[in-house]
């Protein structure tokens, strides 16, 4: 086990490591940085003042090195715009996406178990079909329009949910289903399939066999069985969230990392957007380097392959 | 039962407690909305059209520029005169309080213009400032501004970004990390008639009505009792806020939603023309390639080009409302601006004979540039395919297409100019053809003039000048300038709004019907 952990862990960092070069490749050859900085009507002055200033004028290897050496230590410089460290910022705004990923998930689990469970105990009904068909929507439907559709629904008709903003508890909870929606046939597929496996298995005969009741077997000890691959499942899922949730925040006009992505890219703020892809990326590394931990404690075969 | 209650009950919690409660008129409070944040909202360190506005409402200038007649009236200043081609001399209004109560005095004037014209002042958008040399007090209510070199355009910044601050204000600026004063940290402290109340960056920003304002400003005295500024980052959700009443005021909505929002009659949707043009630019001076192979360089490519396109039709069926046709580079309104110069009708066949004659019988292939409205650049696009003009689109960012424009790459695009809503020639025409990165047409008679423009204090000098180089420009098509754009508005009917042209929604001139 420890060295599965190990190997698994070295991975993680060269994913981490690869993550950073890629991002940092990118965003500067995606045009002149100084010139993005400067601003529309800048003279070529302003230009090279801004390139020699925040060191564009340096090497590509050399600017990356600085960038990591300070990363390291937990600093990634100062935003442009806001003034501001950026390691300040995304602590200010990290919470609201946290908090956006963990409700969604929530949403996503309350939905989606129930549906799995069910969808297992009547397999090739109309209820298993009709259960497949809500969560297989989840996929299908683009999370931006189904965010659309529950702002007119609950925003404008029936006025119940504030659109837009972070003020209160009810500011997330649309954003939370249109998020969250998305992770349901996964999830449910699963325990759909974790429940059948473990239904037909000889210790819930033997269950049923000693007269327990159905509600018994089936959580007690058919669904604490079937659920245990689901946590390791909503662990990905948790850092799908909280990369994907730029479009959510936007539409939401939540202030959270996912927003802020989006404003750097508009106005060109290299360090906080550095700094948010190696942030995010951090927490998806982080939450698939633990399903794969708990996936290999509870399945030994996958430590020795 | 017991379930259907608690479901029943914590639905009509939520219903009573949700924050969708209705804007505007009851509780006097116009609560607009953009999809940019605001993280700072000072004029001079931040340039976002949000900061802009909210600057026009929190400060006074010493001029205010009429939105009507575009003439300059007094505002902080009561007169001003020009001394010489570089000396700008002001009288300075006495009785006008800032909102924390310290009078405004002609100190007030000096401090403003001698700390925001400096080098390291982080002032972010050097145009407005890197004009000034220095301010004097010059007597108890007198200052003189001093020019670096000729500008007449001056008085356009004068009344247009050079806000007034406090003159002790700058020193409670916080330090930055290396020890430097941060001089957009300072308190958004101004004469205007409306007072900034709360900021909270990226969010909103709230205004009150400053009961005290001056009598006499040409600006009025302000009638809605409190402005609140949000940011929604999503259109379509802005449109939702109005349509629920959350929202009373949103602009830069899309024509085909601005349709819809007039054929409900749930608000008010309006348009009106902005000073952003939009232009064809084409390389007649051989940045991309001097060889035979570059089709730019004969005029009659050029002219067929302007010939091969229906800019009314475009005008009217993609970007609609204000929008019109313009033939010369420059915004109608904009001092120096005329429309005597070459114009071209739509006439396929003309653009296909002038192909021919240009040996191009059967048309060529090139790329064309462009950044906005994609579908209005494919509109152009389809209009030289018909006369034989094969395009390849390469659509990007603006931050990218600029690289491109600036290094020669483009010699064919399609983009917008707004003119940072200054009403001068001097601040198209010059940027866009003196020689530099901008200019693909670097005519030297054309940058002479221009400079002459730029450099004369006596309008009909300037005036002359200008309309030498416009129609130079025209005739030469260096650009084909395609039309003004318009914004649509939509807000609420209980509000009585004008927009304007330089697109500076002045909410201290509108009221609650």
């Amino acid at each position: 086990m420890l060295r599965y952990t190990l190997k698994r862990f070295g991975v993680a960092l060269l994913v981490a490591l690869t993550v950073s070069v890629v991002a940092f490749t990118l965003l500067r050859l995606s045009g002149d940085p100084a010139a993005a900085l400067a601003g529309e009507g800048a003279t070529e002055e302003d230009i090279e003042y801004v390139r020699k200033h925040y060191g564009f004028d340096q090497p590509l290897l050399t600017q990356y090195s600085a960038w990591l050496v300070k990363a390291l230590k937990g600093d990634f410089g100062v935003s442009v715009y806001l003034k501001t460290p950026v390691s300040e910022i995304i602590f200010e705004r990290a919470p609201t996406t946290l908090i956006l990923g963990l409700c969604a998930l929530s949403f996503a689990l309350i939905l989606s178990i129930p549906l799995g469970v069910l969808a297992a105990m009547y397999p090739n009904t109309i209820i298993d079909r009709t259960a497949l068909t809500i969560a297989v929507v989840g996929q299908a439907l683009p999370s931006f329009f189904f965010a659309l559709v529950l702002i007119i629904v609950f925003g404008v008709w029936l006025r119940m949910l504030p659109i837009s903003g972070s003020g209160s508890w009810l500011n997330f909870i649309m954003p939370s289903v249109a998020l969250g929606y998305y992770a349901t046939p996964a999830i449910m597929r699963l325990t759909r399939a974790g429940m059948m496996d473990v239904l037909s298995s000889d210790y819930i005969r033997t269950a049923r066999a000693k007269g327990l009741r159905p509600r018994v077997v089936l959580f007690k000890h058919a669904l604490r069985n079937a659920i245990i691959p689901v946590v390791s499942l909503s662990a990905v899922q948790l850092g799908f969230m909280l990369g994907g949730s730029i479009v959510i925040e936007t539409i939401f006009s939540l202030n959270g990392l996912g927003n802020l992505a989006w404003q750097s890219i508009q106005r060109s703020d290299f360090e906080v957007m550095q700094a948010i892809v190696l942030t995010v990326a951090s927490f998806y590394i982080v939450l698939t380097f633990l399903a794969d931990m708990l996936n290999a404690f509870l399945d030994p075969r996958i430590r020795v392959h | 039962m017991k379930t259907k209650l608690m479901i029943a009950a914590a639905l009509a919690a939520t219903a009573l407690t949700s924050n969708a409660a209705l804007a505007g008129k009851a509780d006097d409070t116009l609560n607009w909305s953009t999809t940019r944040d605001v993280d700072v909202a000072l004029p001079y360190f931040n340039n976002v059209r949000e900061t802009v506005i909210l600057t026009r409402h929190t400060w006074d200038n010493l001029l205010y520029r009429d939105t009507k007649t575009f003439e300059y009236k007094p505002l902080l200043a009561t007169s001003y005169k020009w001394v010489d081609n570089k000396t700008l001399e002001f009288k300075i209004r006495d009785g006008v309080k800032f909102h924390n109560g310290q009078p405004f005095t002609a100190d007030d004037v000096v401090a403003t213009y001698n700390l925001v014209s400096k080098p390291d002042s982080g002032v972010l958008t050097k145009r407005n400032v890197s004009w000034i040399d220095h301010a004097e007090k010059t007597g108890p209510n007198t200052v003189r501004v001093y020019l670096k070199n000729t500008f007449p355009a001056a008085l356009e910044y004068v009344s247009g970004p050079m806000a007034i601050f406090p003159k002790d204000i700058w020193a409670t600026a916080k330090k930055d990390a290396k020890g430097k004063p941060d001089y957009g940290t300072v308190a958004p402290i101004g004469t205007g008639p409306y007072k900034m109340t709360k900021v909270v960056p990226g969010e909103r920003i709230e205004l009150e009505k400053n009961a005290d304002y001056w009598k006499g400003s040409p600006k009025g005295q302000p009638s809605i009792g409190k402005i609140v500024f949000r940011t929604v980052s999503d259109p379509e959700a802005q449109i939702a806020e109005l349509l629920s009443g959350s929202l009373d005021w949103i602009w830069d909505v899309p024509k085909d939603k601005a349709d819809q929002l007039k054929l409900i009659g749930i608000a008010n949707v309006v348009s009106a023309p902005t000073m952003r043009v939009n232009y064809l630019a084409m390389d007649v001076a051989g940045r991309s390639g001097k060889g035979k192979d570059n089709p730019w360089l004969n005029d009659k490519v050029r002219k067929a080009v302007a010939h091969a396109i229906d800019r009314e039709a475009i005008v009217k069926n993609l970007v609609g409302g204000a929008a019109k046709v313009v033939h010369s580079a420059c915004y109608p309104s904009q001092f120096g601006c005329t429309s005597d110069v070459p114009k071209y009708n739509y006439d396929p066949a003309m653009a296909k004979k002038l192909l021919a004659e240009a040996g191009y019988p059967n048309g060529f292939s090139t790329d064309i540039y462009a950044y906005r409205q994609r579908p209005v650049t494919e509109a152009i696009m389809g209009y030289l395919g018909k006369v034989g003009i094969k395009t390849n689109l390469k659509y990007m960012q603006y931050k990218a297409l600029r690289g491109f424009a600036w290094d020669g790459t483009a010699a064919f695009h399609n983009m917008t100019w707004g003119s940072y809503s200054v009403n001068d020639v001097s601040a198209i025409a010059s940027h866009f053809f003196n020689g530099g990165r901008d200019d693909y047409c670097r005519d030297q008679s054309v940058i002479d003039a221009l400079k002459k423009g730029d450099t004369n204090t006596d309008p009909e000098v300037r005036k002359a000048a200008y309309k030498q180089a416009l129609t130079t420009v025209a005739k030469k098509l260096c650009w084909l300038p395609m039309f003004s754009y318009s914004k649509y508005y939509s807000f609420t009917h209980d509000l009585d709004f004008t927009p304007t042209a330089d697109e500076i929604p002045r909410f201290f001139t509108a009221k609650w019907k």
